[in-house]
């Protein structure tokens, strides 16, 4: 995004370094359109030329310094005005004077920290981008960059199952269980309900994952649900014993991860939503927070090529020009 | 030997079912029949009742297979207990047909055939739907209106 001045003199550009050889990432923005943007990770340099280009050659441009930045901010929608800024680092290009001719000036960020994931979401947006600006007395022109960064976990130490016994006194009592706590966004989601008393004429079963966006804080909290997912996982009325299983591909869903207090600004937390549905349409449910991370897209030297290509093609890489057809796999090899 | 690469999706282990529960009555039968309507009274005190015949499994409910006559104001009566004490939402009853109380109409009024079955389907519904719930259940009232000849309207409203 790049803004215009009045009868703006020179354009800015920026250019990474490593822009043929880093990796994308899709990012939904506000309005709801998906783009690719340069993928970053925490602790990574961000370096690159910055490209100032004078419209008409000849015509001095007179300037009051010219800088980049590395910013990252939250922006609450209700309050636009307010940037939250977490990380802001700056380099200065050139110091105040002319340009006689187009000019490109290296820059480097080096080891920034990136301690959040962006997030674009009903009520907050959380980004990073890099600003070039060359200062004028009237009307600065500056140029905006916009990259994603991804916030990476490892297998959490402790990840427990969840299993417990709930239900309405003498009508209707189910043990659920979810095998795990913590899912990564590939992960599958494996469970099962336990009927212990059926006494209401149950239709069917499903399983929703709500997302909640919290924004605010004390007397201004406001949470957000937004119901990612919907899986019917039975139809028809169960009896006392029966067991039905649950099979959930996470990959399958746009989620990120769970976000808890960011900055004190905003939290974004997922939750799993049994919901039992009655012959009349009532519906009954029991709803249980997970916690979703994002694991690393890293591949182990020591598998085989084979051992590679079918753990991609069942978590779902993110390139989606490695996944092959398995007749595909076998000719490359 | 489990690589965490590729997820374990195999099914979590279940106690298996007892075969009785799998092949017995189900626990959650309740049927509510709204049927024989009956003009009962002379001139201008007629009226339409039902019989309404209750069969259900539910340890709840004292009785099993319980019949009792009813008029429309009864299941009115009924729908206000529940709205004033209970945090139900009640279903609706079938309209009250003021309109079919005045003179002069071309037809036979309240006591029309095709009158008293679109009401006796409704109040069908209706009962079916308000005895499944399981906060109805735990009202007087409505064991009251299932279960005993005679609606006493000065009862002491309360939970069973």
């Amino acid at each position: 995004m790049s803004f215009f001045g009045f009868g703006q003199s020179a354009d800015i550009d920026i250019v990474l370094n490593d822009a043929e050889t880093r990796k994308k990432a899709e990012h939904k923005s506000e309005d709801g359109r998906k783009d690719k943007y340069f993928l970053f990770y925490d602790g990574e340099t961000v370096s690159g030329k910055v490209n100032v280009t004078l419209k008409y050659p000849g015509k001095r441009l007179e300037h009051n310094g010219i800088k980049i930045e590395f910013v990252g901010q939250i922006e609450l929608y209700y309050d636009r005005g307010n940037h939250h800024e977490f990380v802001s680092l700056v380099k200065d290009l050139a110091r105040p004077g002319e340009l006689t001719q187009s000019q490109t000036f290296d820059f480097e960020f080096t080891h920034v920290e990136k301690p959040y994931e962006s997030y674009t979401g009903q009520n907050v947006k959380l980004r990073y981008f890099l600003r070039a600006t060359v200062g004028r007395r009237l009307n600065d022109i500056s140029k905006e960059l916009d990259i994603v960064v991804h916030t990476l976990s490892t297998y959490p130490e402790l990840n427990s199952s969840i299993k417990m016994e709930v239900g309405i006194e003498d009508c209707l009592h189910i043990e659920f269980e979810y095998n795990k706590s913590k899912y990564h966004l590939k992960d599958v989601i494996v469970g099962k309900i336990y009927f212990l008393l059926v006494r209401i004429k149950i239709k069917h079963m499903e399983i929703d994952i709500i997302k909640r966006e919290t924004t605010g804080t004390g007397p201004n909290v406001y949470h957000e649900n937004d119901t990612m997912a919907k899986y019917e996982i039975m139809d028809g009325a169960p009896v006392r014993g029966e067991s039905i299983p649950i099979r959930l591909f996470l990959a399958g869903y746009e989620m990120t991860p769970t976000m808890r207090d960011i900055n004190k600004k905003f939290s974004v937390r997922y939750y799993l939503n049994l919901v039992l549905i009655d012959e009349e349409e009532r519906r009954y449910f029991k709803q249980q927070e997970i916690t979703l991370w994002r694991k690393g897209d890293i591949v182990r030297k020591s598998m085989s090529h084979q051992a590679i290509i079918a753990s991609q093609r069942f978590e779902g890489s993110s390139n989606p020009e490695k996944s092959q057809t398995p007749s595909n796999a076998e000719e490359d090899s | 030997m489990t690589d965490p690469a590729v997820a374990d999706t195999r099914r979590l282990n279940s106690k298996p079912q007892d075969l009785t529960d799998a092949y017995g009555p189900p626990s959650n039968f309740l049927e509510i029949d709204v049927y024989d309507p009956q003009i009962v009274g002379v001139g201008r005190n007629r009226y339409t009742n039902y019989e309404v015949r209750m069969r259900t499994n539910l340890p709840i409910f004292k009785l099993k297979d319980s019949c009792v006559r009813r008029r429309y104001s009864d299941f009115e009566w009924l729908k206000n207990e529940l709205e004033r004490d209970s945090k139900i939402v009640v279903p609706s009853l079938p309209g009250k047909a003021l309109k079919r109380q005045l003179p002069f109409r071309g037809d036979e009024g309240l006591f029309e055939e095709s009158f008293i079955e679109e009401r006796r389907s409704g109040l069908e519904q209706f009962i079916n739907r308000i005895a499944g719930h399981p906060l109805a259940q735990n009202e007087r009232c409505l064991h009251m209106f299932l279960q005993e000849e005679s609606i006493d309207r000065n009862y002491i409203p309360g939970k069973v």
